[in-house]
């Protein structure tokens, strides 16, 4: 089979290579139109999250993926799932608004609990940090899906699958002939 | 023609194409079910504190102590999209430092084919009521309301609020 792969590639003539790298170029920037698009429409920085910790089972699982706006208009409110970061943390934690206080200028105050711990989150805060603000908050969950989110999760922890499949999705584009 | 392979992926592709399908009609068929239903709620013992909240500032703060009975029928909002349910009871009320402040005293999570009838009574609050300085003493007007967070198999993450809602008063003294 990778013997017909060169072949064709031997047979190809320059400007039909190219005309696959173009291909290839499309489809890459499509993908990454379709994702700055739900950027812009969601309002968050990461419409899609998949769900990385059972800290919020039974409702989400590991592999869980969830769906995210983050519109300024909307207010926050307690009981929302929302998503945030914490710095010195690389990882978005999802957890649930357990208190919030807003001042009459707007500003908000709120502290988190995972429905599968058993205290909230403050142990998880930088340091010294007793609330998140606005600022910290990536989204809040609007939307789930189930599993789906297992092969970005395995694609992260073995790097090499991820590396064999975009090899694989490569060379299939480049060598596809119409 | 009819290699392996190509009968793996034609069999691959379809069943992937089956279940996508079932699951967006899954999520189409519940996006406009009405989840609203009614709560009954009520105070019984009301207590306030003034107390440092330990482990966390050293900042003297309002403490409330509240028990309550509760009743509510959650068993009509289980349809076959509805995986769980997260049910909490939030206070809502107003202080001079803050125009807006709710805090979640209790919660459960409700799974699928457990008992949705809630009849809970002289209930202690899960979480401690405390306040973002000293506004529960004398507070007049604090609402007890009841949400749900309604956790599909597939889809949106409706926020529903139950109908009926408490108010109660916090006494004019501190407990010592």
């Amino acid at each position: 089979m990778f013997d017909g792969f060169l072949n064709d590639l031997k047979h190809m003539n320059k400007r039909q290579f190219l005309y696959q790298v173009l291909c290839f170029g499309m489809i890459i920037s499509s993908a990454l139109m379709v994702w700055k698009g739900l950027m812009v429409f969601s309002g968050s920085k990461s419409p899609i999250v998949a769900v990385l910790s059972g800290s919020m089972e039974p409702a989400f699982h590991r592999g869980d993926i969830l769906f995210l706006t983050n519109y300024e208009e909307e207010p926050v409110r307690v009981g929302e799932i929302v998503v945030f970061k914490i710095e010195g943390r690389d990882i978005p934690i999802v957890h649930r608004i357990l208190k919030l206080h807003e001042k009459s200028n707007g500003t908000i105050k709120f502290l988190t609990k995972g429905d599968n711990n058993s205290v909230d989150d403050r142990a998880l805060y930088a340091p010294g940090q007793q609330w998140l603000e606005k600022s910290a908050m990536v989204g809040r969950a609007r939307g789930f899906l189930p599993y789906v989110g297992i092969v970005t999760i395995l694609m992260n922890e073995y790097p090499k699958i991820k590396y064999a499949v975009l090899a694989c999705l490569g060379l299939c584009v480049l060598l596809h002939r119409e | 023609m009819h290699s392996l392979l190509s009968r793996g992926n034609s069999v691959l592709a379809y069943t992937l194409s089956v279940l996508v399908t079932l699951t967006f009609a899954c999520f189409l068929s519940t996006i406009l079910v009405d989840y609203r239903t009614g709560t009954e709620m009520k105070t019984l013992k009301i207590e306030v504190k003034n107390l440092p909240e330990y482990g966390v500032s050293k900042k003297i703060n309002d403490l409330g102590h509240i028990t309550f009975n509760l009743e509510t029928d959650l068993t009509s909002l289980f349809n076959w999209n509805v995986k769980q349910l997260f049910v909490y009871m939030t206070a809502e009320y107003e202080t001079p430092t803050n125009a807006l402040n709710q805090v979640v005293l209790w919660d459960k999570i409700i799974l699928r084919g457990e008992n949705s009838n809630l009849r809970l009574r002289n209930m202690r609050t899960k979480y401690y009521f405390w306040d973002d300085g000293n506004g529960l003493r004398g507070n007049k007007n604090v609402t007890l309301t009841l949400s749900y967070n309604i956790i599909p198999n597939v889809g949106r993450l409706p926020i529903v609020g139950a109908i009926g809602s408490h108010t109660f008063s916090f006494p004019s003294q501190y407990t010592r």
